[in-house]
C-alpha cells in the first residue's frame, strides 16, 4: 500500500522554537560565504574571463597531462591550465586571453592545433571569448540575478505583505551568496551555466517559500488568537511533507542528471543540487522565522481580509 | 469543482491528444519524419549547435571605418567646394578625435561664406566656422547611425553570400544589437576556414604601380603609396613591397563574376567586369601597355603583372602564388562581394560531432533515468495516487516535447538539464493538492469532499509558486544567451505544460476514477 500512510499527517516539530540556531546559521552560511568569495574568489569560466577553452580527446589512452602541460607551456601563451574531463584521455584546456585583440586569439588557436596535432584525435570544443563579450556577460549575469530577486520580491509584495516580501528578498539573497560561496569553495568553474543554476535556485528557493507563506496566510486567518510562533510552526508543519516529497523528487532527478548527464553539464548539476537543498532549508529555517521579526500579526491581516475576501470573490465572479 | 463540464474534458482531451501527435515526429529518423504525409505534423525539435555540433561566431562590424571612409570622402568633398568659392585653406584632414572633418580658414572673415558653401554639401552633414577660422564639418547623429545602420546591413548580405558560397547547410545569421552579427554553422567543427573568408575585407582594386620611386625612398609622391606584398616569406614577413598609385584603375564592385581555374598548371582566378568596368579597365590598360599594374586586396598586394597589351574584353586572370584552396576562396570573396567595413571575431564556440553526440546520449539516459525514478518515488509514496500524477508527468513530459517542436525552439544541452529539472519539479503541483486532499480527510470530510476542496484550496499556492519560478525563466531568456537561452525555454514551457497537467490532467482522472467506484475513503488515507 501507499508508503504515505506510514508518515504521519501532521507532523508537529518545534521549527520555530529552534529559530535562534537556524539564524545563527544562516549568518554564519552568509559571511562564510562572503568571505569565501572575497577570500578564494569564484573559478571564472572562459565565458567570463576572456580567452580560451579546448576540450580535446587524447590520441593515448590516458592523457599526459604533464606532456602536455609542458609543450603548451613552451608556446609562451601565458597562463594555461589543463585538467582532466570526464575520461582519461579528454583534457580541460584553459588558455588565458591574449595579447593583441582578435587576431591574435585566433592565431594561438591555430598554433596550439598546430602544435598538438599528432597527440590529440578531435576537438571536441573549441571556445574563444574576447574581453568585451566576457565583460557584457558578466554585466548581463549580474543584471539577470538582480532584477529576477527583484521581480519575484515584488510578486510577493503584491500577493502578500510588505514583510512577506522583505523575509523572501532576505532569503534568496541568502541562497544566492551562499551559492557562490559554494563555487567558490569547491572551485567549479563558474559559466554562463552557473548564472543560470544560480536563477533556478533563486526560482526553486522562492517557489518553496510561497508555498509556505500561503499557508502562514491561511492559519494566520484560521487561527487568530494564536501567538506567532504557533502560528508559523503550524504553518510550517503543514507543508512540511509537500516541502520534502517536492524536494526529495526534485533531487532524485538532478541526481540522475548529475551521475549520467555527462560532463559537460556536471558542474551546473552539482550547484543545482546544493541550490535545491539550500532552498529548501532557507524557506523553513530562515524566511519563515524571519517574518517574527518584521511583526507580522494576525490582526494585522484581520483589517485587510475583508477587502481581500472581496477582491477574491469579484475574481472568482469574473472567472466562472 | 468535481462536476467538469463536458467541454472542459473534451478540450483536455485533444490537448493531450495534439500533445501525442506533435511530438511523435521526434520518434522517427529525420528521414522518416520528412516522408510523412502532409497532413500529419512532421516537425522535430530543433537541436542546438552543443547537441548536433557546429560553429557559433560572434562578429563585430568595425563601425569607425564605416565612419572614415565617409569622412575621407567629406575631406574631398570640403576640399573641392573651398577651392570652387576660392575661399583659401589650410590643415584640411580627418580631426583627433576622428569625429570630423576640420580645417582653418586663411582668411577668417570668409567663415559665414564657407559655413554656407560647405552647407551644401549635404543634409547630413553639420558645419561651424569659429571667429578663429578654424572649421568643423561632421555628420549629423542620424546620418552617422544611418550610416552604420546600413554598413550593418550590407555586412549581413555580404557574409550570408559568402557562406552560402561554401555551401554550408542550414546556417544562421542574425543580427544582434546594432553592430553585431551572429552566424551560426550547423555542423561546421573546423572553422578555420570559414573564419578565414569572413575575416577578409575583399576589397579588390586595380591600380597602376608607381615606378617613379623605389618603396624605400622617403620621397613617396603624395598620390601613391607603399603596400606590402601578400605572398609573406619565412619569417611571415612581407616578400616585398610596391609603390603602388592611390587613383584606382577599376574595382572589384564592377566584376560580375570570379571562378578559379588554372593557367599554365598554377591555380589562378579568371574574372569579367560588367561593362562599366570593361570600358575602364580597356581604356586603362590600352594607355599603359609595357607597364605593371597591381591587384590590390585589402591593402596587399597579389601581384603585379606587366600590361602586355590592351584588355578589352572585360575578362582577365588574377595570378599569384596560391594554393588551389586560396584561388577558391578568393574567387568565392569576390563572387560575394566587399565587406563595407572589417569584421572582427568578438565570440566564437565550437563544438565537435562527438561531444554534441554524447551530449545527446549522456542527456536522453539522464532523462529517463531521472523519470523512472521520479515514478518509482511517486508511486511509493502515493499509490494509486501516484500512478495518477505519473501518468500526468509522462502527459507532461509528451507537452514539452510537443511544445518544442511546434515552436521550433532550439533543444540545447542546459535545455535537457531543465526538462530534467522540470521533471522533478512537475509533481509539486500534484504533491500539494494530495497533501491537502490527505489534510481535509482528516478533517472529517467524505471522499469527494475532500478532493474538491483540496484542488480548491490548492490552486492559489500552485499558481503563485509557478509564476515566481516563471519570473526567473522570462529573465533568464532576457539575459541569457545561446545555451542558456534553451534552459530558459524548456523551463518555461515546463512550468505552464506541468501546471496543465497536473491540475487538468489528473483531476480528470480522478474525478473518473471516484465516478466509477465511488469510494468511502480514500487510497491516499489506507493506512486508517
Amino acid at each position: 500500500m501507499a508508503l504515505i500512510s506510514r508518515v504521519p499527517v501532521r507532523p508537529n516539530f518545534e521549527i520555530l522554537g529552534k529559530r535562534r540556531m537556524t539564524l545563527a546559521f544562516s549568518a554564519g552560511l552568509f559571511l562564510v560565504s562572503v568571505l569565501l568569495a572575497a577570500v578564494v574568489g569564484l573559478n571564472l569560466g572562459v565565458d567570463f574571463r576572456g580567452g580560451i577553452l579546448m576540450e580535446v580527446e587524447t590520441e593515448a589512452e590516458t592523457a599526459d597531462i604533464g606532456n602536455f602541460r609542458s609543450t603548451l607551456n613552451d608556446l609562451d601563451l601565458g597562463e594555461v591550465t589543463i585538467q582532466r574531463f570526464g575520461e582519461p584521455n579528454r583534457l580541460l584546456i584553459n588558455i588565458q586571453e591574449q595579447e593583441g585583440g582578435a587576431k591574435a586569439q585566433q592565431a594561438a588557436i591555430e598554433t596550439v592545433k598546430q602544435t598538438l596535432d599528432d597527440r590529440v584525435s578531435s576537438y571536441r570544443r573549441t571556445e574563444f571569448v574576447g574581453p568585451k563579450v566576457g565583460e557584457e556577460l558578466k554585466r548581463a549575469g549580474m543584471m539577470a540575478t538582480g532584477l529576477a530577486l527583484l521581480a519575484m520580491a515584488a510578486y510577493i509584495w503584491l500577493r502578500f505583505e510588505w514583510q512577506f516580501a522583505l523575509a523572501g528578498l532576505i532569503a534568496l539573497i541568502h541562497d544566492v551568496v551562499a551559492t557562490i560561496g559554494f563555487f567558490s569553495l569547491t572551485q567549479l568553474e563558474f559559466t554562463l551555466g552557473s548564472v543560470a543554476a544560480v536563477l533556478t535556485i533563486a526560482g526553486y528557493s522562492i517557489n518553496d517559500t510561497v508555498v509556505i507563506f500561503d499557508r502562514v496566510r491561511e492559519s494566520m486567518r484560521r487561527y487568530k488568537r494564536k501567538a506567532m510562533p504557533e502560528l508559523l510552526n503550524i504553518a510550517v508543519n503543514g507543508t512540511l511533507m509537500r516541502t520534502a516529497l517536492t524536494s526529495a523528487t526534485t533531487l532524485i532527478a538532478l541526481f540522475a542528471l548529475a551521475i549520467f548527464g555527462g560532463a559537460v553539464i556536471r558542474s551546473f548539476t552539482w550547484a543545482l543540487i546544493f541550490g535545491v537543498a539550500l532552498g529548501t532549508y532557507s524557506s523553513v529555517g530562515l524566511a519563515v522565522p524571519l517574518l517574527m521579526y518584521f511583526g507580522v500579526k494576525p490582526t494585522q491581516l484581520l483589517a485587510e481580509q475583508e477587502s481581500d475576501k472581496q477582491a477574491a470573490e469579484r475574481a472568482t465572479g469574473g472567472a466562472s | 469543482m468535481l462536476q467538469i463540464p463536458r467541454w472542459q474534458s473534451v478540450l483536455i482531451g485533444l490537448v493531450v491528444l495534439a500533445g501525442l501527435l506533435f511530438a511523435a515526429p521526434n520518434l522517427l529518423s529525420e528521414k522518416a519524419a520528412q516522408s510523412l504525409p502532409d497532413w500529419l505534423p512532421k516537425k522535430q525539435i530543433n537541436l542546438g549547435l552543443d547537441l548536433q555540433g557546429g560553429s557559433y561566431l560572434l562578429l563585430e562590424v568595425q563601425t569607425d571605418a564605416v565612419i572614415e571612409d565617409q569622412l575621407n570622402t567629406l575631406v574631398e568633398d570640403t576640399r573641392i567646394k573651398l577651392r570652387e568659392n576660392g575661399i583659401g585653406y589650410r590643415n584640411l584632414g580627418i580631426g583627433d578625435d576622428g569625429n570630423a572633418v576640420t580645417f582653418t580658414l586663411r582668411d577668417p572673415a570668409q567663415g559665414d561664406k564657407a559655413e554656407r558653401v560647405l552647407g551644401e554639401i549635404g543634409q547630413e552633414v553639420r558645419v561651424s566656422v569659429d571667429g578663429s577660422g578654424a572649421g568643423r564639418l561632421g555628420l549629423t547623429a542620424s546620418a552617422r547611425d544611418q550610416r552604420i545602420n546600413q554598413a550593418l546591413q550590407q555586412s549581413i548580405e555580404i557574409v550570408r553570400r559568402r557562406i552560402d558560397e561554401t555551401g554550408v547547410r542550414e546556417p544562421t545569421i542574425q543580427r544582434q544589437g546594432d553592430r553585431r552579427i551572429v552566424v551560426q554553422l550547423p555542423g561546421i567543427n573546423n572553422p578555420e576556414r570559414m573564419k578565414d573568408i569572413l575575416g577578409k575585407t575583399a576589397r579588390l582594386t586595380f591600380r597602376l604601380v608607381d615606378e617613379g620611386v623605389s618603396p624605400g625612398s622617403r620621397d613617396i609622391p603624395p598620390g601613391s603609396e607603399v603596400l606590402p606584398s601578400d605572398d609573406t616569406g619565412e619569417n611571415g614577413r612581407p616578400v616585398r613591397r610596391y609603390v603602388v598609385r592611390k587613383r584606382i584603375m577599376v574595382s572589384g564592385e564592377n566584376l560580375t563574376d570570379a571562378q578559379p581555374t588554372f593557367q599554365q598548371g598554377s591555380p589562378v582566378v579568371s574574372f569579367s567586369f560588367d561593362t562599366v568596368g570593361a570600358r575602364r579597365f580597356g581604356q586603362a590598360t590600352q594607355e599603359n601597355v609595357g607597364r605593371p599594374f597591381a591587384i590590390v586586396l585589402d591593402g596587399k598586394v597579389i601581384s603585379a603583372p606587366v600590361i602586355r597589351e590592351p584588355i578589352l574584353g572585360g575578362n582577365g586572370v588574377i595570378t599569384g602564388n596560391f594554393t588551389t584552396q586560396e584561388a577558391r576562396d578568393l574567387a568565392l570573396l569576390l563572387r560575394a562581394g566587399a565587406l563595407p567595413a572589417p569584421l572582427k571575431i568578438l565570440e566564437e564556440r565550437t563544438v565537435g560531432p562527438g561531444l554534441g553526440a554524447d551530449s545527446v546520449r549522456a542527456g536522453e539516459l539522464a532523462s529517463i533515468l531521472a523519470l523512472i525514478a521520479v515514478v518509482a518515488f511517486m508511486g511509493a509514496v502515493y499509490g494509486l495516487f501516484g500512478v495518477l500524477a505519473n501518468v500526468a508527468l509522462i502527459g507532461n513530459l509528451i507537452l514539452i516535447l510537443a511544445a518544442l517542436s511546434v515552436l521550433q525552439a532550439t533543444l540545447t544541452l542546459p535545455g535537457i538539464a531543465g526538462i530534467v529539472l522540470t521533471l522533478g519539479m512537475a509533481v509539486d503541483a500534484n504533491v500539494l493538492i494530495f497533501e491537502r486532499i490527505r489534510e481535509e480527510t482528516q478533517n472529517q470530510r467524505g471522499p469527494v469532499s475532500a478532493i474538491d476542496s483540496g484542488y480548491r484550496n490548492a490552486l492559489s499556492t500552485i499558481f503563485d509558486a509557478n509564476v515566481t519560478t516563471l519570473i526567473a525563466a522570462v529573465l533568464l531568456y532576457y539575459f541569457g544567451s545561446g545555451p542558456v537561452k534553451g534552459f530558459a525555454v524548456t523551463l518555461a514551457i515546463g512550468i505552464v505544460t506541468s501546471m496543465f497537467t497536473a491540475i487538468m490532467v489528473t483531476r480528470q482522472m480522478i474525478v473518473l476514477w471516484v465516478r466509477r467506484r465511488r469510494p468511502q475513503s480514500l487510497p491516499l488515507m489506507a493506512g486508517e
